[in-house]
């Protein structure tokens, strides 16, 4: 075929696919370890979906409460994924986190200031102490302005030095990646297209680093933008590498219900931590009757304890509005089937009651901004409507903790933030994805780096898979007797909102997974009208196979779990289960179909598991586990008792 | 429950195009941006636009809508009138993709040229102290999503594709205020920066960028007005123009950034023929060429300013501590006759036709 011979081509280092939060760092830390970087955006530079974090980054810098360290970070970590995190992954997180915050700073960031000078830090559900770096309730976009503007920093040394803004590190916007290249089995490049011409471009490149972030396009409800169709996932999946905890989806509990147009939009757990109560349509304050026996000691029982928290939460328990995001979910979602939701389905969260408006405006001024702008809803003046929202994929790609080298048979993948799985286990905490995208992102840049100067030889791009590469991305256009790709992303997100949604039953997954195996033969034959130059339809149907395969894993492994853990509720297994905790259920793919097996949860260090009570390891842990804590511990008594 | 309104949409590529007309469904509470992927789900499933967050956090919907700038997941169904025609358009100032996609590149080109942050030798990650009330005049600029509707509706750059290279516009005036007014920033020039490079003296301040701005940021007042009057400042410290003077026509002082390293006679003599309007000393052959094709209406008129006068009114100096002999010239010391033709503003009726 003499197509491939017109088609661009380009050499770098390392390719890093995403150009949010994880994606830059990783590309800032393999452009400094002096590798040739291209950093491929399906959006323009600087408008990745990690604008949309609002709280914060959580780092246990002890800036506001000096009692916090990344021990209490590590253990809140681990206690909010019901403890089915990767341990060394939550380690790594909890220590280095301060140090990637900090290192914002230099790059030119602002966050808000305690009275001394130092970064503020602010209160979120499941973190024990203040602990979110914060700008006002923008901090995502702080973040990825920083990262760009370090970015383009890096790029005026390179100009400087070599004369070209280029040289070293590259931006490639409005570009899609359809395929991963291999040779044998290590990565060899990328291939894809470009949004605006429709035109194709070949990366050939050693190492290639995901940070595409997560799999919510293919949900009804959802906080995500259209770039969120899993694109890393499914990459990794067919280059030979296995995703795990797929199964776990976090719903926010507090998306907007209302308008419809809005339908889906975060609504901060900030206006939760600064003082906002959920209420149902009977004006009780019902999150009291849903605290879980494992965090009643955290928690306050009575209105007042509850409100005394917020001048003095050393001397008083927190409200429970501020439990873990998926038990607020699943509070909602019991109070609205019961019968006492809002009109529009969501229960309503009042601040304006709690706080003066001016109060309001200044704490959370981007919330007050959206809501009038979007709804003409005033906050300050009436409560909100929220209900639970497809938010973040704790699943993700199967990675080494320390590189995030992908596992699987594929070599020179790494993956970084929302599309690596492990580091949240079965549920993330607020807070927890901000830092999550700054540790392991460089690290996996970084590592990528390192991949490439141990590499004998370059591996090398084989023409017959980019010649089917071009053929797999042309066929929508060149069919027309297929359905609209609207159509069928529409009948996607139904199966996965209503029968893999918030709450699961057997039958209804296993219905799913009937339903999928159609649409899968549908997705095959979809067709798109036009021509190559930004085309959205085009863009929609390539991108619905990758929905497509991830949606499979998240059917497969939620009818396969059979427990309620974290973002992975069974209505027909409504109890966490101690033998599931030692499980991750790892997808591959086999052929064209997913395959799922069980692997055990590496054991956490004695020191690690050390830092936590008997009492609470009890909640979660196997009664063999168990002894072997009792053990642990007794002979660290002895050896004290020695000295 | 929907209604059936009518919609305009710009469709086409560089070559040309045209709006066309759809009925669609509209329901209760929706904004255009649902609208525009109505049609691309019904009548219109390759009608290219741009959006990522669709809750104004992003700016990536930026279009016009009945000729106004705006972002499309920001602007309500419920702001038109039942039977109104809404007319979407695609950004005017940036290259046409195709239908409300534009190539707004220009944007970040100007974001490259922008010196980044200068962080403080010797102040380690973890020992930056910042003051809450120092970071927040910086932080107002940094809200800013970089959705470019400044920038599309600034007229120095609107229907001035000629500008563009001369001048950043306001998303960068705000960037080298952000960066000014930051507590720890070790480059004491972004004010001469914007000046100098940015073409900041193109701006007369007609607030149209502030008016657009979806996150609401004080463009004019908070950002471009302090840049202009700290850039007048320095002018008329006595000391600093006292600096100017002895570098006036060797090298200029380190601080001040030069136009030199563009090695583009026109770009350089643009940007500085804004910083020095009246400065009298730019008798080269191209300004003199440039100013007889017409009047650049886009070039700085300097502002009026007040007399340097002290608390008594009265101008603090006396002849022992003016460095010459007699009263100062009424025009500024700075002025030399006759004015260069450019810096005169004035068209001649058979020649206005530019």
């Amino acid at each position: 075929m003499t197509t491939t011979n017109r088609i661009e081509r380009h050499h770098y280092d390392v390719v890093v696919i995403g150009a949010g939060g994880a994606g830059l760092r990783a590309a800032i830390e393999a452009r400094l370890a002096g590798k040739k970087t291209a950093i491929i955006s399906k959006s323009l530079f600087g408008k990745a979906h990690t604008v949309m974090a609002e709280g914060g980054a959580a780092a246990a810098m002890g800036n506001v409460n000096s009692r916090d360290n990344w021990q209490v970070h590590f253990r809140d970590t681990m206690r909010g994924g019901k403890f089915l995190n990767n341990f060394r992954m939550a380690e790594l997180h909890a220590k280095e986190s301060p140090q990637r915050i900090w290192e914002l700073e230099t790059y030119g960031a602002l966050f808000d200031r305690t009275k001394d000078g130092k970064i503020s830090q602010r209160n979120f559900g499941g973190h024990e102490y203040p602990r979110l770096a914060h700008v006002g309730d923008r901090t995502g976009l702080e973040l990825i302005r920083t990262l760009q503007q370090k970015i383009v920093s890096l790029q005026q040394e390179d100009k400087a030095e070599l004369g070209s803004y280029d040289a070293r590190i590259k931006v490639f916007d409005e570009t899609t990646i359809t395929e991963l290249l291999l040779d044998g089995e290590k990565v060899a490049g990328a291939f894809g297209y470009y949004r605006e011409s429709g035109e194709f471009i070949l990366f050939e490149a050693p190492a290639v680093v995901l940070a595409t972030g997560g799999v919510g396009r293919s949900y009804k409800v959802t906080s995500n933008s259209w770039e969120y169709t899993g694109d890393g996932h499914a990459l990794a999946l067919r280059a030979g590498a296995t995703l795990i905890n797929m199964e776990f989806l976090q719903f926010h509990p507090t998306g907007m219900v209302w308008p419809p147009s809005v339908k889906g939009i975060l609504v901060t757990e900030s206006v939760r931590g600064d003082g906002g109560v959920l209420k149902n349509s009977d004006g009780k304050r019902f999150m009291f009757d849903y605290v879980p026996d494992v965090f009643r000691k955290q928690y306050a029982e009575t209105e007042e304890e509850a409100d005394r928290w917020y001048t003095d939460p050393d001397n008083n328990r927190r409200p429970p509005e501020l439990l873990p995001r998926d038990e607020v979910a699943r509070a909602i979602n019991s109070e609205v089937k019961a019968g006492r939701g809002t009109p529009a389905g969501g229960v309503y969260l009042d601040i304006a009651s709690r706080r003066s408006a001016e109060e309001i405006r200044r704490r959370l001024p981007s919330m007050y901004h959206q809501f009038k702008e979007l709804a003409d809803v005033d906050i300050t003046k009436e409560p909100m409507e929220v209900g639970p929202t497809c938010h973040y994929v704790m699943g993700g790609v199967e990675v080494d903790p320390d590189s995030g080298a992908a596992f699987g048979s594929v070599r020179g993948l790494f993956a970084a933030g929302e599309v690596s799985g492990g580091m949240h286990g079965s549920n993330r905490l607020g807070g927890n994805s901000l830092s999550d995208l700054l540790v392991f992102g460089k690290r996996a840049g970084g590592h990528a780096a390192s991949y490439t100067d141990q590499l004998t030889v370059r591996p090398k791009v084989a023409i017959g898979a980019v010649e089917a590469a071009v053929e797999t991305a042309l066929a929508p256009l060149q069919r027309d007797t297929g359905e609209s790709p609207y159509q069928l992303q529409q009948d996607l997100q139904v199966v996965m909102g209503d029968l893999v949604g918030i709450i699961r039953r057997e039958g209804e997954l296993a219905d799913a997974l009937g339903r999928l195996a159609e649409l899968r033969e549908r997705v095959a034959k979809v067709s798109a009208v036009g021509g190559r130059r930004y085309n959205p339809g085009w863009h929609l149907a390539l991108d619905l196979r990758n929905m497509l395969v991830v949606s499979e894993c998240t059917a497969k492994a939620a009818l396969e779990r059979q427990e309620s853990r974290g973002g992975h509720t069974r209505e027909d297994f409504p109890a966490m289960d101690p033998m599931w905790r030692r499980v991750n259920l790892v997808c591959s793919l086999n052929g064209d179909a997913v395959r799922l097996a069980h692997k055990p949860l590496p054991k956490m260090r004695s020191e690690l598991i050390g830092l936590f009570d008997r009492a609470e390891l009890a909640k979660y842990l196997t009664d063999e586990e168990l002894a072997d804590f009792d053990a642990l511990v007794s002979d660290a008594d002895a050896e004290e008792a020695g000295n | 429950m929907g209604t059936k309104r009518h919609f305009r949409v710009w469709r086409g590529d560089d070559s040309g195009g045209d709006l066309q007309d759809y009925q669609v469904e509209v329901n209760e509470g929706e904004v255009v941006l649902d609208i525009i992927h109505r049609l691309q789900a019904t009548d219109a499933p390759d009608l290219a636009c741009r959006w990522n967050c669709k809750a104004g956090k992003c700016g990536s919907c930026s279009m016009e809508i009945n000729g106004m700038p705006k972002l499309g997941c920001m602007t309500r169904m419920s702001t038109f009138e039942e039977n109104e025609t809404v007319t979407v358009t695609p950004l005017r100032t940036f290259p046409i993709i195709r239908d409300l996609v534009t190539d707004v590149s220009f944007n970040y080109e100007k974001a490259r040229e922008t010196p980044a942050f200068a962080p403080p030798a010797g102040v380690a990650p973890g020992d930056y102290r910042m003051q809450q009330v120092d970071v927040e005049r910086s932080q107002e600029f940094r809200k800013c999503i970089e959705c470019f509707l400044c920038q599309n509706t600034c007229h120095v750059i609107r229907d001035h594709d000629e500008n563009k290279h001369a001048f950043a516009g306001p998303r960068y005036f705000i960037r080298a205020a952000e960066l000014d007014m930051h507590p720890l920033d070790t480059r004491t020039d972004r004010r001469e920066y914007a000046q100098a490079e940015q073409g900041l003296g193109f701006c007369n301040i007609t607030k149209c960028c502030t008016e657009v701005c979806p996150e609401h940021i004080k463009i004019t007042d908070n950002g471009i007005i302090p840049m202009k009057e700290r850039v007048v400042d320095r002018r008329y410290d006595p000391l600093v123009w006292l600096g100017s003077k002895i570098f006036r026509r060797g090298q200029v002082p380190q601080t001040f950034v030069t136009s030199a390293k563009h090695g583009d006679a026109v770009h350089s003599h643009v940007a500085h023929g804004g910083v020095h309007s009246h400065a009298g000393d730019s008798h080269d052959p191209a300004a003199e060429a440039e100013a007889q094709a017409g009047v650049n209406w886009h070039r700085e008129v300097p502002r009026p300013t007040a007399p340097a006068v002290d608390d008594n009114g009265r101008l603090p100096l006396t002849e022992l501590t003016f460095d010459r002999a007699a009263a100062p010239s009424p025009f500024g010391d700075d002025v030399t006759f006759p004015l260069p033709p450019e810096h005169l503003n004035f068209a001649h009726p058979e020649q206005d036709k530019h």
